[in-house]
């Protein structure tokens, strides 16, 4: 299929659904049992497309959502760089102490069995209802992603290579640097798009939960008033944002990852 | 060569595994192995008999149960520095470039990153890939990826070559090819080389002496055939001449009832 035939049906989609939303919400079907025009979709609870699309255009113009934006966004960027580093150490350190797995594998299970989200309110009373509760539940999350990827990347090298790079010459070191270091990269790369998700997810539930400020607290602001155009805006507004991530994501790993086979093309 | 000490001895070899039941497994006997000096010795035997771990012994990856492994005269304890070895998996760096995996035994030894690089990619040259330096593994075929893991090897110029069944994954042809070009390059550095290997033909073609091992388990070596075939060699002219056929036929009488055993085989009248 070519690429613009596949692009008008994607915009087909959206035109769709929100001709259907649109149908829905501003044209009346009919009469109501109390003699009102009734609607398949109303605006108290469905809000407009047009509206939504307004509001969020008002909010970018007015400069309004520009703070919340980069609140959300500082949170998400220390909840994965703390939640990484942090996999990748404690990753590195159980893979290469088979005692150490050993002793917390239950400990470890057992963490990661526990919904996260039920940390928000006791993060909230530790950490205060400013940035630092919600990096931290994010950091609960992205940890450990990024720690099963890197401790399963350094004991998968396969054996030969191991074997290969101590003929060459190498010494533990240079082992770490060489071999287990590129291994665990390469899986905590292609769980990137995980992890990162999971930092945005941290920040605004977070925000969500209690705080003066970003993306969640917008949302749970409009909420409180039964704005139901401002909490789609606010949807809207966090679609858009976690996509750019995304994107951000796909341009920094791309040539990172060069190395490993992917579909070859020919020309 | 004269009254040189033997690039690698191994001295009554053996390898007993334990086996998780709590029993004892003897996968090779006690066995003596001399490869001297500039010396091109191929290890011959059915799958299973035990061959690729003698090599394994001999690069100090795995000691032996009983024995010893004497390398250049010196008892051989961790790793054996002076030996390069091909593996018969594809042992290569994924996430390094054709180069970066020739220059990184170079630099881990402290060579400049340039000079290594340099080094590599005129051995890269010398395996007939000069052009593919850039490439990532992924990106080269089977037959290019051995050239580099030769490249690999050699560019370290090790004193002993140990070879493990190197070409067996490669098809008929590539592997001629390769085992002319492993040919060439020992030719002009003659190292001391254990070359493992189950093909007979290849055996004769590329050695001054084979060793037969019997099948597994409790292996051991029951014959050593000189191969005074000249040097150098044209292998694909050599498997025409009668010499080859004569020691063909030598060999394969030795190896014939070993290989039968393998496939649990009564080996019906030897005389054949």
């Amino acid at each position: 299929m070519s690429r613009v035939k596949l692009l008008s049906l994607q915009v087909l989609v959206a035109l769709v659904a929100l001709g259907l939303w649109h149908i829905g919400s501003t044209i009346p079907f009919g009469t109501g049992a109390n003699g009102k025009p009734f609607y398949l979709l109303p605006q108290f609870f469905f809000s407009t497309p047009g509206a939504v699309i307004g509001r969020v255009f008002t909010m970018f113009a007015d400069g309004s959502v520009y703070a919340h934006l980069w609140i959300t966004l500082v949170e998400t960027v220390l909840a994965f760089t703390i939640g990484a580093s942090l996999g990748i150490l404690i990753g590195f350190w159980f893979a290469r102490k088979p005692l150490v797995a050993a002793v917390f594998d239950p400990y470890v299970k057992m963490m990661n069995a526990l919904p996260r989200v039920v940390l928000a309110p006791i993060f909230a009373l530790w950490f205060g209802l400013g940035i630092w509760s919600k990096v931290w539940l994010g950091v609960t999350l992205v940890f450990f992603i990024v720690f099963f990827n890197v401790y399963q990347g350094v004991r998968e090298v396969p054996q030969v290579v191991l074997q290969n790079a101590r003929m060459l010459g190498m010494s533990e070191r240079h082992l770490l640097r060489h071999v287990y270091w590129p291994a665990a990269l390469s899986w905590v790369f292609s769980s990137l798009h995980t992890s990162v998700g999971f930092a945005v997810v941290g920040a605004v539930v977070g925000e969500y939960l209690g705080s003066s400020k970003g993306l969640g607290y917008l949302i749970h602001q409009a909420e409180g008033v039964f704005d139901v155009t401002g909490v789609f805006a606010g949807m809207v507004i966090l679609m858009i944002f976690v996509m750019a991530i995304d994107f951000l994501v796909t341009l920094i790993e791309k040539p990172l990852l060069v190395w490993r086979p992917g579909e070859t093309k020919t020309v | 060569m004269t009254g040189a000490l033997p690039a690698v001895q191994l001295n009554g070899v053996s390898v007993v595994y334990a086996l998780a039941g709590g029993g004892r497994y003897e996968a090779v006997q006690p066995v003596d192995v001399r490869v001297a000096e500039g010396e091109f010795v191929a290890i011959l035997g059915p799958t299973g008999c035990g061959k690729s771990t003698l090599l394994n012994i001999a690069a100090g990856l795995m000691p032996p149960s009983s024995g010893e492994s004497v390398i250049y005269g010196e008892k051989l304890a961790g790793l054996n520095s002076v030996a390069g070895y091909l593996f018969q998996q594809d042992a290569l760096m994924p996430w390094k470039s054709a180069r970066d995996n020739v220059a990184i035994g170079l630099e881990v030894a402290g060579m400049a990153r340039a000079n290594a690089l340099a080094a590599a990619d005129s051995m890269l040259a010398k395996v007939g890939l000069a052009a593919f330096g850039d490439r990532y593994p992924h990106q080269l075929s089977g037959g290019q990826k051995k050239r580099v893991a030769l490249a690999q090897v050699l560019v370290r110029r090790p004193k002993i070559l140990l070879m493990d069944e190197p070409f067996g994954p490669l098809d008929a042809q590539t592997r001629l090819i390769m085992s002319e070009l492993l040919l060439d390059l020992w030719q002009a550095d003659r190292k001391a080389v254990m070359f493992v290997t189950h093909d007979l033909d290849e055996a004769i073609a590329l050695s001054d002496r084979v060793l037969i091992m019997s099948a597994g388990p409790a292996s051991r070596i029951i014959g050593d055939f000189p191969i005074p075939l000249p040097r150098p060699r044209n292998i694909a002219e050599l498997r025409g001449e009668p010499e080859f056929h004569r020691l063909h036929a030598l060999i394969w009488n030795a190896l014939r009832d070993e290989v039968r055993k393998t496939y649990g085989l009564t080996s019906a009248g030897s005389a054949a």
